[in-house]
């Protein structure tokens, strides 16, 4: 078991309000990621459902149980920081077993606990180790350990690979998958990287000022959007906005021809990826449009180019930035 | 050319350095050496420091007209139990203030509403003692009016946001100690505001002065400002998350600031405890003048020679000497402990 519901959760700071009311139902064994902007709330929501921040009002069920008032540990939750938080006077061992001890288990109960984690993660080695002796990976790692050695109902992850260089936060991300398919528990996932969300997720929940704005897998908000700023938040490059924010179109789905075509434009900055290359054009009183073409491609700054956005794929927005029904 | 000039000025700065600490050190080497010489020697130093005579007879004579290891004893009691309560206190102030901050005043009174309350209570007490003459001679009549001083500028320090405690609790340490010798005085005095014959109950047996029940807390009070203070910086660079992992994994209260927080604050405890030692050591003013022989500690051992019948300048270094040598080692060893220090690696 592992569903956690939020119902009109909602947090303020004395007089400011850092989430209006939010309401989510987690799945069992979901992996949900929590994304959006720094300060739009979601290590805040995160950390409500942790129990380490108390709710202003609105409830918390976990398994179905309410668990508002709860403390952290009694909610069967664990949970992944950021920073690590590891205990630095402790050994690898002694910082995995903490929640254990905590929960009154016997040495001989915790060992064979710790051998088991510590295989998963490949930390037998490093057991005896202070995580300051350890490098980044490995530390997270054992933050990852600490969480899983309680069997927790479900984990929550607060940006936990912000700190790693990137191609170790690549591996780790597949980790983290890989971790999700073979222990099959909830996982809540806060990250600002719309990539790590729309990779990791089985569904996104975007963010924005405290509000959910949407959510849903990552093909969802990809391809419908419910506002300008989901249109705008997921994708890479972002979506273009013309006609005074009314149309979105995004980079991939705008074809180009040096001939004809709806929008004229000058090609000012190119970006060769290898596989793609992303043109940047100046299309006059349209603004600036970002356009994917192939990799092979041959325009170069100070061209004249025409661009035909797909009338299929084109996402239109009203005045206060939802979507509209064409 | 520059080199040599840059030689030239290292020299002076070295020479001029040395002047300098050696002026600093001088009253101290003056003890140390006149601790070693016969009292009649000891008016003419420095001049004659090498040509008269060493002597041990100072020490002697002091261990024998005033029992020192009662004092060290007096002393390390005082110093040890106030250092030791004081922690007891320290931290979980420390702990609340560097990790559960108050950012807004938690009353909606003004600072004048505040004021104005503070101000007519104390009217009210003065009102209530004219009216009956100015000696209660009711102990409760008494405690209620205290209480009526007392309770509303604590209330409204209770109700600050924490960096104003903080200051406040700074503040305490800015008044001169003699400003409140009178009334703590009268406080531990027998037959003064508490321990006297009520009428109904007799307190005139009980008193704080010369007594480790009056000095300990006097003590660790004076000191508890500046532990406080220290205690929070070091637990402000401990990352909150850290604490925040501890109550993830089910770590009691109890247990987050035992097991968690207080390992890794260790090096900032251990200096803060030495620091709280040695001004607990060498408090003269408040020894002087609440204790005079029962819990009487080290610095009053030293004044004993200082008296007016009689000049000892030598038995007087003696017994400084022998008042500063124990923390001083005490100082010297921990130093090292505290320099190795913990390596935290907990965060990036």
């Amino acid at each position: 078991m592992g569903t956690i519901q939020l119902k009109k959760v909602r947090k303020a700071f004395g007089e400011t309000v850092v989430i209006p009311g939010a309401d989510l139902d987690i799945k069992h064994g979901e992996f949900i990621v929590f994304v959006g902007p720094s300060g739009c709330g979601k290590s805040t929501l995160l950390r409500m459902i942790a129990g380490l921040e108390d709710i202003t009002a609105g409830e918390i069920l976990i398994d179905g149980k309410d668990m508002t008032d709860t403390a952290p540990a009694k909610r069967g939750l664990s949970m992944v920081f950021q920073s690590y938080a590891l205990y630095p006077h402790m050994s690898v061992r002694n910082n995995i077993a903490f929640g254990l001890k905590m929960a009154g288990e016997t040495p001989e109960q915790i060992a064979p606990k710790i051998a088991k984690a510590a295989a998963t993660l490949n930390l037998t080695e490093y057991l005896d180790r202070k995580p300051g002796q350890l490098s980044g990976g490995q530390r997270q790692r054992v933050a990852i350990g600490r969480a899983i050695v309680r069997n927790p109902s479900g984990f929550l992850f607060d940006e936990p690979l912000s700190n790693l260089d990137a191609a170790l936060r690549v591996n780790m991300r597949i980790f983290i998958m890989q971790l999700h398919q073979d222990l099959g528990s909830t996982m809540v996932y806060v990250t600002h990287d719309q990539v790590e969300a729309m990779t990791m997720a089985d569904r996104i929940v975007v963010l924005n000022r405290g509000v959910i704005e949407q959510v849903g897998t990552p093909m969802e908000l990809y391809n419908k959007p419910q506002s300008i700023f989901v249109a705008g938040f997921i994708g890479s490059p972002k979506m273009n906005f013309v006609e005074g924010n009314t149309i979105g179109v995004r980079p991939e789905h705008i074809a180009i021809s040096d001939k004809k075509g709806d929008w004229p434009g000058t090609v000012k900055i190119t970006e060769h990826l290898g596989s793609d290359t992303f043109l940047h054009v100046d299309a006059g009183k349209r603004g600036q449009i970002t356009v994917r073409a192939t990799g092979e491609s041959n325009y170069g700054p100070g061209d004249k180019i025409w661009m035909t956005p797909d009338a299929k794929r084109l996402h239109h927005f009203d005045a206060q930035g939802r979507v509209t029904k064409v | 050319m520059a080199r040599k000039q840059s030689t030239r000025r290292t020299v002076a700065i070295t020479i001029l350095a040395w002047f300098i600490g050696l002026l600093m050190f001088f009253p101290i080497l003056w003890t140390a050496v006149a601790a070693f010489k016969s009292e009649s020697d000891a008016y003419t130093l420095p001049q004659n420091m090498l040509s008269t005579p060493w002597t041990l007879e100072n020490f002697g004579i002091v261990q024998e007209r005033s029992d020192y290891f009662r004092y060290v004893f007096n002393t390390v009691i005082i110093a040890v139990l106030s250092t030791l309560l004081g922690l007891l206190f320290a931290v979980p102030a420390a702990w609340s203030m560097a990790f559960a901050p108050r950012t807004t005043p938690s009353s909606t009174i003004s600072g004048w509403g505040w004021l104005a309350i503070v101000f007519s209570c104390g009217l009210i007490a003065a009102g209530v003692l004219y009216a009956n003459g100015w000696h209660p001679q009711n102990a409760v009549v008494g405690f209620l009016l205290l209480l009526l001083c007392i309770v509303p500028p604590t209330a409204w320090v209770w109700t600050r946001a924490t960096t104003d405690t903080l200051l406040w609790m700074l503040s305490t340490k800015m008044m001169p100690p003699a400003g409140a010798l009178i009334a703590i005085y009268l406080m531990f005095n027998r037959n003064g505001l508490i321990f006297k014959d009520w009428g109904w109950i007799n307190l005139s047996e009980y008193n704080l002065i010369d007594s480790f029940w009056g000095m300990v807390p006097l003590a660790m009070l004076l000191n508890l400002p500046i532990i406080i203070w220290m205690l929070y910086t070091y637990f402000k660079e401990i990352p909150v998350e850290i604490l925040e992992a501890a109550r993830m994994d089910g770590a009691s209260l109890w247990n987050e600031i035992v097991r968690v927080l207080t390992p890794m604050a260790l090096p900032g405890i251990a200096s803060t405890c030495l620091l709280n030692l040695i001004l607990a050591w060498n408090e003269a003013f408040w020894s002087l003048n609440l204790t005079n022989k029962y819990a009487a500690p080290l610095s009053f051992f030293i004044s004993e020679y200082s008296s007016p019948e009689g000049q000892f300048w030598a038995k007087l270094s003696a017994a400084s000497l022998m008042a500063i040598v124990p923390i001083l080692i005490v100082g010297w060893f921990s130093q090292k402990q505290l320099v190795r220090g913990l390596t935290f690696g907990a965060v990036k």
